[in-house]
């Protein structure tokens, strides 16, 4: 049992994380998700003061 | 926010029912453990537990009397966000004080005073460290992982009552394991000293807490998830698996407060510091990482630095942090191999951190100014820079060469502190700052000179606590590895501590000063929670509820 499993975290492991860390290196620096990130960077600047309830039906929305 | 009047209220909703039979089953098992605890120290405890969830009923009661809680998804909750704020501040205050006793009790033994056994530093330093990590970083992290959800998703918290449950479970949480260290309830695990009925508690809040947040970003408005939140989430999730792993055990009988570990030996210690140490990496790091990536940003209106950074970032704090746990167990029973790869991945740390670091300090580029006119950018700025240093120190301590020099002494403390006070309080501080005049809608502070005069004393105090620490620490590592000429130790144990005494005072003192600064920040949060603010702020307008429709 702990032979196959400490075989597997050498092995299968350690690719998986290298797998994914390329993953992720690749979802930040693609070119084509520049535009996306730089949208995102300016949430907290952007804030609407109330919540967005635009879109949702209004019928349960209680009158001020 | 307008008045209470016309907002939607849930009622008696499935929520507020859950909330009602987890608390009235809370109180059935204090009023059992009352009767039949085994152990004295849990007789007296139960009938705290029963005041406490009786408490919890009657509020619950006046609540549902009251057609239950505000639930309106035309506003952002920030009443239970406010609640949060006044407990960081209170709780700060409760722990910074503890942690000044427990100092000058190190420095004068006398202090520990023969008839209030309860007050000695055995008893005490525990519950300065559960006040300032649990109940002041804990709180300062509920309360602005709340707001910032909310704010960044555009929408309101998810859970109706659920966050109030948070709130009050957690408050409740931190009383009940505080007043059992003092009465002798604990496990002896560092950080993780509350016992079994303690832990269950806190699990139930916690995964109450998990839900909220994923329930409000189920929910969200904006289709990306912000960085922020990615932070808060790996800070509520690691901490959720690290508390019940690390506390997994069998209690000795139904109502009595002792239990015993499910792991023993080596795989104990392991365990422990796997825990403890991502205590210090998701709690104290990542979450605080949050309020970095939110408040930093926002109070100085620029975008963070780099937003590709802030993701790289995050994903290799999260794969690196989690292995680096055996550092603390250099020299142990551990096998070599295990305390190599801490050390490895501790030194590993450095890019991470530091890449955001730098990723929270240029997000000041071209508004470097506010460093001379905003005495909160300022705290904010010296917090990132004390989280440089302190991961620049740790990652040297974790070196087994280092660590043979470091460990067990003052260095540690010192180290320790440099993360709590300079990097953690302070970011939890100018969070706080921040949200003061944006939750109850004030123009600005009270007193920005009060504000100045805070980070002043504080930062002045943090250099004698950790200037003193390593001076302590290095001499007493020193003195311990002192050989004479025939082989001999050259120092006794007791001359290293007499050496230490002008360190232990400067370390107080320091102490002292730090704590002051909390006060001055409490008083004049309170005048402007008052309403007593003239001067206007310049840096607080983004958030006022006067802005403009567009």
């Amino acid at each position: 049992m702990y032979e196959t499993l400490s075989s597997f975290a050498q092995t299968g492991g350690l690719l998986i994380f290298i797998l994914l860390f390329a993953g992720v290196l690749a979802y930040a620096l693609w070119p084509r998700n520049q535009q996306k990130f730089d949208k995102a960077a300016r949430t907290p600047l952007t804030e609407p003061d109330a919540p967005e309830t635009a879109g949702e039906n209004e019928d349960d929305a209680d009158v001020r | 926010m307008s008045n209470a009047q016309g907002l939607k209220r849930v009622g008696t909703d499935p929520g507020t029912a859950a909330v009602f039979i987890i608390t009235f089953l809370g109180a059935l098992w204090s009023l059992f453990a009352a009767a039949y605890a085994p152990d004295a120290a849990m007789r007296g405890q139960s009938w705290l537990l029963l005041g406490g969830f009786l408490t919890g009923i009657v509020m619950l009661v006046g609540t549902i009397a009251g057609g239950g809680v505000i639930d309106d998804k035309r506003e952002y909750n920030e009443n239970v966000v406010k609640a949060g704020v006044i407990a960081t501040m209170f709780w700060g205050i409760a722990g910074l004080l503890a942690g000044v006793v427990i100092a000058f009790q190190l420095a004068f033994p006398m202090l520990n005073l023969e008839p209030f056994g309860f007050t000695s530093f055995g008893r005490l330093r525990p519950l300065h460290t559960s006040a300032v990590i649990f109940a002041f970083g804990g709180n300062a992290l509920i309360a602005t992982s709340f707001y910032v959800v909310q704010r960044t998703c555009r929408t309101r918290i998810a859970g109706g009552i659920w966050p109030w449950f948070v709130f009050w479970g957690y408050q409740f949480f931190i009383v009940m394991a505080a007043t059992g260290y003092l009465i002798g309830i604990t496990q002896s695990k560092e950080y993780a000293e509350p016992e079994w009925y303690a832990d269950i508690w806190l699990t139930i809040v916690w995964v109450a807490y998990l839900l909220v947040f994923l329930g409000t970003l189920w929910k969200r408005k904006e289709p990306h998830i912000y960085v922020a939140n990615w932070f808060y989430l790996a800070f509520i999730v690691t901490i959720a698996v690290l508390h019940i792993v690390n506390n997994l055990s069998m209690p000795v009988s139904w109502f009595g407060s002792r239990s015993y570990s499910l792991f023993a030996g080596v795989q104990d210690a392991l365990t422990q510091w796997w825990y403890g140490h991502n205590a210090v990496g998701f709690f104290l790091t990542a979450g605080f990482l949050g309020i970095m990536y939110y408040f930093i940003p926002k109070r100085v209106q620029r975008p963070v630095y780099s937003y590709r950074l802030s993701i790289i970032h995050f994903w290799s704090l999260i794969f690196i942090y989690i292995w680096a746990g055996p550092h603390h167990l250099h020299y142990t029973a551990l096998p070599e191999w295990a305390q190599t790869l801490g050390m490895t991945f501790s030194v590993m740390l450095w890019m991470p951190s530091w890449g955001g670091m730098i990723n929270g300090l240029m997000t000041l580029s071209g508004a470097w100014d506010k460093l001379r006119t905003d005495p909160v950018v300022r705290m904010l700025v010296l917090s990132v820079a004390f989280y440089g240093m302190s991961t620049f120190e740790g990652p040297v301590m974790s070196v087994r060469a280092v660590n043979a020099l470091s460990h067990y002494t003052d260095w540690t403390v010192g180290h320790v502190h440099s993360g709590a006070l300079g990097w953690v309080g302070f970011i939890s501080f100018g969070a706080v700052y921040c949200l003061v005049p944006w939750l109850w809608k004030r123009k600005g502070m009270f007193s920005k000179a009060l504000v100045d005069w805070h980070f002043w004393i504080a930062t002045f105090g943090i250099l004698l606590y950790i200037t003193s620490m390593w001076v302590a620490g290095i001499m007493q590592g020193l003195m311990w590895r002192a050989y004479n000429e025939l082989g001999f130790l050259e120092f006794s144990f007791v001359e290293t501590v007499e050496a230490m005494h002008i360190s232990y005072i400067i370390r107080a003192l320091g102490g002292v000063l730090y704590l002051s600064g909390a006060i001055i920040m409490a008083y004049n949060m309170y005048r402007t929670i008052k309403g007593d603010v003239e001067e206007e702020d310049e840096n607080v307008i983004p958030q006022t509820s006067a802005v403009p429709a567009e």
